[in-house]
């Protein structure tokens, strides 16, 4: 490690291999050790371990996962029973099975929805809540409720809200007659958004309880400063309170992205995906959990839920590396 | 006892193990054995339970149960408890959580699974035969054929012919309705498809839904499809159409869901986004509409107040060619035997008992039980209301199927396959039907080979 950083930032690296000292070669290494055998020891351990971990939990299984998506198995009996079938499992994604395509659109749907409002009402409640207005714990407490809730509950709950003919919703607006109903989680042009309210519900609390706490943590100074230099309550907010606030920000924005990929309990539960509710974790888990499972194809769709995936984190890893450089 | 003996997980193993079950069996064995809800059936009737003579000697074995629910648990209980008595074997009994178990019953069966498990008959039980995971029992179905007609033959037999199964219990798709709101409105059960349209009429009229119809599951709307295509088809064709014989881009199958467009007019609107327990609701228990196409199960939604005013007949005949079989839906339950069990004999012992009418009747008059016993020549005179009009419609039923995810391969009938194809027809019935048919077509045969 310590060899990589020194001769990335040589501006010539091979050229200047023998001069510097650093290129690790021969003779100039044995001169000068920085780390004793205890602490080579030590950082084997620490490096090797947490690699040894990702690695069978994570990347082996994920590249089982890629391998698995050009077969065909229904995971019954051993691998002489995995055949590969090429590309098959993906011409098939895109252009036999229908659910595919709308649940590429939902998940991104999701994750839009989640850093436009949800995310964003969260932080605003925060900001609200942080004024001291009266009753704060209560409010507090009542828009945390849902977080503690699994979303199995949270499910169930809003299912009898959505329902046609005793749910609350639809004898709040009197709409529970025959041809008059609203059919909230029928309606596949409907149900998602029904859905994301729900959704939201959770993700507005969690959303609000992390920031809250990121603004306890701001200086009051420097909104005292702010406010004698005549700035506005919105102008010390996003000029000042805000990119203060950086590190919390960045948690925030990649706990909405990963809830938002990770969506899957709430349409699960609701009607296991079906009907304006696919999302890419249900077609897996409708193809792999059961009776007469398709490994193969499931992975293929696993797959493309990583590559969805893939994007955010690329571009997060890409910005953090360069500010840590900066 | 159940407590001890239904734990989680893999039997108690060794010396221990045995000693402590020693115990318990002599504890309560005494007693609770000799079950008294079996008492009646005539225990002493040594006509069947054949192998009885060897019992003594035959030791333990293990059952696998799906069914965590309080009614059904207890009627597995009461089946086990009759064949313990009957047969002298000790049956350890694993109760499961319903959708675990039947979610990852491949890994189970795949892994060290009980002797014998409660499963489905059909496609289901089909295809783990045909993967080697259930072992075959003809010489179990040698002795128990007697109580059999062909139809429950043909439910228990693999791909290879060999029989797999023994079947139990099975309940009827049938029309429900509230006596007392027909007797009310001076409405009559209609027979064919005329009277059921201008009954329907009549109920728009006086402001009530016809059909009660809720579809969020996914899979009530199959029933609603079996029955149309096999009053409209015949039964020959649907089972083919079921096995991939037939083409779902038939013409035949298109003249079913133009049918089913006609008929949607008297179907509550808005079943994608009803659950099958609140459409039960609108029919049984506040009576605004005035039936429910539903399996006989339904009945448990009206209350124990109403249930002795839901009444129910077979869905009305169509008019074709098809009419004298009467086809139906019935799904069939019961039990098989896994590929390597630890102890054949016991199994086959248990699976021998289960195979008589009175074991399959100490299954059903087990409280809360709304199935009927499969064998013709179960004694009838224990059941309760629902039960025996059941048993009456099923003995009139000359073809009876098992339904559309049963009889259909698993990952055709799922969520990926005709549960998402149905809702979306039911969201959009005006759709193009022949792309429709072709799309579930070009489904079907995207599917690897079984």
């Amino acid at each position: 490690m310590i060899e990589h950083g020194a001769s990335s930032a040589t501006p010539v690296p091979p050229a200047s291999a023998g001069g510097t000292g650093s290129s690790g070669r021969g003779a100039s290494r044995r001169r000068y050790r920085p780390l004793t055998e205890r602490d080579r020891l030590t950082l084997g351990l620490m490096v090797g371990v947490p690699t040894a971990i990702v690695t069978v939990f994570i990347l082996l299984p994920t590249a089982a996962s890629i391998v698995l998506s050009f077969t065909s198995w229904n995971g019954i009996g051993g691998l002489e029973n995995i055949k590969f079938i090429g590309l098959k499992n993906y011409t098939d994604l895109i252009s036999i099975y229908k659910p595919f395509w709308p649940a590429v659109i939902h998940n991104l749907t999701w994750l839009v929805f989640f850093l436009l409002i949800a995310t964003p009402l969260g932080m605003f409640l925060a900001v609200l809540l942080d004024k001291n207005i009266r009753g704060t714990r209560i409010y507090q407490s009542a828009l945390y409720m849902p977080v503690v809730l699994s979303l199995a509950i949270v499910g169930f709950i809003w299912q009898l809200i959505y329902a046609p003919e005793q749910g609350l919703l639809n004898n709040l607006l009197g709409r529970t007659a025959q041809g008059n109903q609203i059919s909230w989680l029928g309606d596949p042009s409907l149900n998602l958004w029904a859905v994301l309210v729900a959704a939201s519900w959770r993700q507005v609390g969690y959303v609000m309880v992390l920031y809250l706490a990121g603004l306890k943590s701001v200086d009051p100074a420097l909104r005292e400063a702010a406010s004698i230099d005549g700035a506005s309550e919105a102008q010390s907010f996003f000029r000042v309170v805000f990119p203060v606030m950086r590190p919390i920000n960045i948690v925030i924005l990649v706990i909405t992205v990963i809830e938002s990929l990770r969506a899957f309990d709430l349409a699960f539960i609701i009607n296991k995906g079906l009907n304006g509710l696919e999302l890419l974790s249900t077609l897996v888990t409708n193809n792999i959990i059961g009776e007469t499972s398709r490994i193969g194809f499931g992975s293929a769709i696993a797959v493309v839920l990583l590559m969805v995936s893939v994007g955010p984190i690329v571009v997060y890893l890409v910005r953090a590396l360069r500010e840590d450089r900066q | 006892m159940p407590e001890a003996l239904t734990m989680h997980g893999r039997p108690l193993r060794g010396l221990a193990g045995l000693a402590i079950v020693a115990v318990l069996v002599t504890a309560c064995g005494g007693g609770a054995t000799p079950a008294p809800t079996v008492g009646p059936t005539e225990a002493p009737a040594a006509t069947s339970a054949p192998s009885s003579s060897a019992a003594a000697s035959l030791g333990e074995t293990t059952l696998g149960s799906n069914e965590s629910d309080e009614a059904p648990k207890a009627a597995v209980q009461a089946i086990v408890d009759y064949c313990q008595a009957k047969t002298g074997i000790t049956v350890k009994v694993n109760v499961n959580d319903h959708n675990t178990f039947q979610n990852q019953i491949s890994s189970y069966l795949q892994g060290t699974p009980d002797d014998v498990v409660k499963w489905f008959a059909g496609n289901r039980l089909r295809f783990f035969a045909a993967q080697g995971l259930v072992a075959p029992i003809d010489d179990v179905w040698a002795k128990i054929e007697q109580y059999m007609t062909p139809g429950l033959k043909a439910a228990s037999q693999g791909s290879d012919g060999k029989m797999y199964f023994v079947p139990v219990y099975n309940y009827p798709w049938v029309v429900l309705y509230r006596k007392s709101l027909f007797a009310e409105k001076g409405y009559t059960i209609p027979k064919t498809i005329d009277e059921f349209k201008a009954l329907g009429d009549k109920m728009k009229a006086d402001g009530l839904v016809p059909l009660a119809f809720g579809d969020q599951d996914g899979w009530p709307a199959m029933g609603t499809f079996d029955i149309l295509n096999m009053r409209l088809n015949g039964y020959a064709f649907h089972i083919g159409l079921m096995e991939g014989r037939e083409k779902w881009s038939d013409p035949k199958v298109k003249a079913v869901f133009e049918l089913w467009r006609n008929l949607l007019p008297y179907f509550q609107e808005g079943a994608p986004g009803r659950t099958w327990q609140d459409a039960a609701k609108v029919a049984l228990v506040d009576k605004k509409a005035g039936m429910y196409f539903l399996g006989t199960f339904a009945v448990e939604q009206a209350g124990t107040e109403n249930v002795s005013d839901v009444g129910f007949f077979p869905f009305p005949l169509l008019g074709t060619a098809y009419d004298s079989e009467n086809a139906i839906d019935a799904p069939i339950d019961g039990f098989m035997m896994s590929a390597n069990p630890k102890n054949p004999d016991a199994a086959k012992a248990f699976l021998e008992c289960a195979g008589t009418p009175e074991a399959q009747v100490a299954y059903v008059t087990s409280p809360g039980i709304g199935s009927v016993a499969v064998s013709p020549q179960a004694d009838t005179s224990k059941y309760n209301e629902v039960q025996k009009a059941s048993a009456e419609i099923l003995k009139n039923a000359g073809s009876i199927a098992q339904f559309l995810d049963r009889d259909a391969r698993a990952d055709f009938a799922g969520p990926s396959g005709m549960q998402g194809f149905l809702i979306s027809f039911l969201t959009n019935p005006k759709q193009d039907l022949d792309k429709f048919l072709s799309d579930i077509q070009t489904y079907y045969d995207s599917l690897p080979p079984q």
